[in-house]
């Protein structure tokens, strides 16, 4: 097990705000992350959750609120967000493989063409990830031929390859049932283990309270209450926290 | 189980399910030749009938007429080649244009969407004679005396571009917008998640809807003889006069049906597997 670097923040966000028309989502969350830390986001449907991932991965435009990674300013104007995107990985609950490449040609894509490695060389690192998870048997199938698990695992080694700085998880398990989302899990554990750091929306509260370190409950786009994993499910504070882990677990 | 030991209650349903299909099969081969027979006991007992057959099915016309005809098929079959290509490409540049949302680059958009709107909406046989006798028109110099096959292409490439494009457009709007986020989360630039994602899944889909409009195209060919092109309309045209005799017309049309024949297949095979692709198991 790798420790937590505390020297400085792999991400640091500040005062995230994001509207959609006039519905406020995200009303200013703050967000430290550090090194190899997991930071579990919780919550009921609609308090903001993959509203605050895809706005770490500039996927979504700020309201307001500025984020900083390794340092840099990545919300600054004028930055070349493509690249920042390839060092901030983000993964979703709909998978979103590539339909028409094989699962071997998803995971080159970005390789190739975002990194600029060799076709031999991304097929060794894809080939590599594959082989991680147990598909490198089934590197040439398209997705629809996957099991719902096995494609999502691909998804998180897609994004994986990249050998991004921060690994984003929406809900990666919420439509799988429990034994396909136990494989996915069983991979994140493993990422975990070799020093991935990972900011991850999840509804899976066992999963939370194992692996992350730090839990942060999201309620009606502000955070309601954060803590150390254990504190948080031992002794909530908050009412609402208090609520939510009652009527979820 | 193995074949042989089947229950009762499936040997019973299969013997029921094989009189049903030839008990089908004999109703519609009656029903065909009946109508055949009916269809040309009509026709044959026309007050005319003696006359149109002389003059539109005449064998020994047809034998002098043949080589000439294919000739002007010849002829046709460039044109079909040169504007396939160019519609591709210049109706595959409009429909992107159609799908750009940079606001820098709505006077494209709209110069696109304009495009499609005048061209969708103005007859074929309207453009030929525009471009066919307008383009010589402007006597631009250098440029000479262009072949009426020529402008015909270009024609062509006006206005089936408009059609093909919507049918691109349609392809890439029925892409789901995920694919291009799941594109653009690992770094994949605008036009890399476009040419690299969305387009290659598009283009599968609206093959059958394309190889259509190419049947269309093929039949369409023919109307470049309006500009004087000697293809096998226009040949069969010059025949007609040279024999006082119809008969060329229907050897020129029986030649594009024959043209048409494996692509409409080949579009019905296509249609027929993506359909089962999508709805696996599916009985009805």
């Amino acid at each position: 097990m790798t420790e937590i670097d505390w020297s400085k923040p792999r991400l640091l966000a500040k005062n995230i705000r994001k509207n959609f028309d006039d519905r406020q989502v995200l009303k200013g969350v703050d967000l430290e992350v550090y090194p190899g830390q997991i930071v579990a986001l919780i919550g009921s449907s609609g308090s903001g959750k993959s509203t605050m991932l895809r706005c770490l991965n500039l996927v979504e435009e700020l309201s307001d609120g500025q984020i900083w990674l390794d340092g840099d300013e990545i919300s600054r104007p004028g930055i070349d967000e493509d690249e920042v995107r390839s060092n901030i990985g983000l993964v979703f609950q709909s998978y979103n493989l590539f339909a028409h490449l094989s699962i071997l040609e998803n995971v080159k894509l970005a390789l190739k063409v975002v990194q600029k490695k060799s076709d031999d060389e991304a097929t060794k690192i894809a080939l590599g990830w594959l082989d991680r998870i147990g598909l490198a048997d089934k590197a040439g199938q398209y997705p629809d031929k996957l099991s719902g698990g096995q494609q999502q695992r691909t998804a998180i080694v897609r994004a994986v390859a990249l050998n991004p700085k921060l690994l984003l998880l929406d809900e990666v398990t919420s439509a799988l049932d429990p034994e396909l989302s136990g494989e996915v899990l069983e991979l994140i554990r493993d990422l975990k283990n070799s020093g991935t750091t990972i900011v991850m929306a999840t509804h899976e509260l066992s999963f939370a309270r194992e692996v992350a370190d730090w839990v942060i409950f999201l309620d009606q786009g502000v955070i309601a209450e954060e803590g150390e994993a254990a504190d948080f499910f031992a002794k909530p504070k908050n009412a609402r926290t208090k609520e939510f882990l009652a009527r979820v677990i | 189980m193995s074949q042989s030991e089947i229950s009762s209650a499936q040997h019973a349903r299969e013997t029921w399910r094989v009189s049903r299909k030839r008990r089908s099969t004999l109703t519609a081969i009656l029903s065909t030749v009946a109508f055949a027979v009916v269809a040309w006991l009509l026709l044959v007992n026309t007050p005319g009938w003696s006359r149109v057959q002389t003059s539109f099915f005449d064998w020994d016309t047809a034998v002098k007429a043949f080589p000439h005809v294919l000739d002007g098929l010849w002829l046709n079959l460039r044109v079909l080649v040169y504007a396939t290509i160019s519609v591709l490409i210049f109706a595959l540049l409009l429909a992107l244009a159609t799908t750009l949302r940079n606001p820098v680059l709505t006077p494209i958009r709209l110069l696109a969407k304009g495009y499609i709107d005048l061209f969708r909406g103005t007859p074929l046989i309207i453009t030929l004679y525009l471009v066919g006798f307008g383009i010589p028109g402007l006597r631009i110099e250098g440029l000479g005396r262009i072949a009426p096959e020529i402008l015909g292409t270009i024609a062509l490439t006006l206005t089936y571009s408009a059609y093909v494009a919507e049918v691109f457009r349609a392809g890439i709007e029925s892409i789901h917008p995920s694919q291009r986020l799941a594109a653009r989360s690992l770094g994949l630039s605008y036009s890399q998640s476009v040419r690299l994602v969305v387009l290659p899944q598009a283009i599968r889909k609206v093959v059958p809807p394309l190889m259509n409009d190419f049947v269309a195209l093929q039949k369409d060919v023919g109307l470049i003889s309006v500009l004087g092109a000697v293809d096998a309309v226009r040949g069969a045209q010059i025949e007609v006069s040279h024999f006082a005799n119809f008969t060329p017309y229907v050897i020129a049309g029986l030649f594009f049906v024959l043209l048409a024949i494996p692509t409409v297949r080949l579009t019905d095979w296509l249609s027929a597997r993506m359909a089962k692709r999508e709805q696996m198991g599916t009985l009805l």
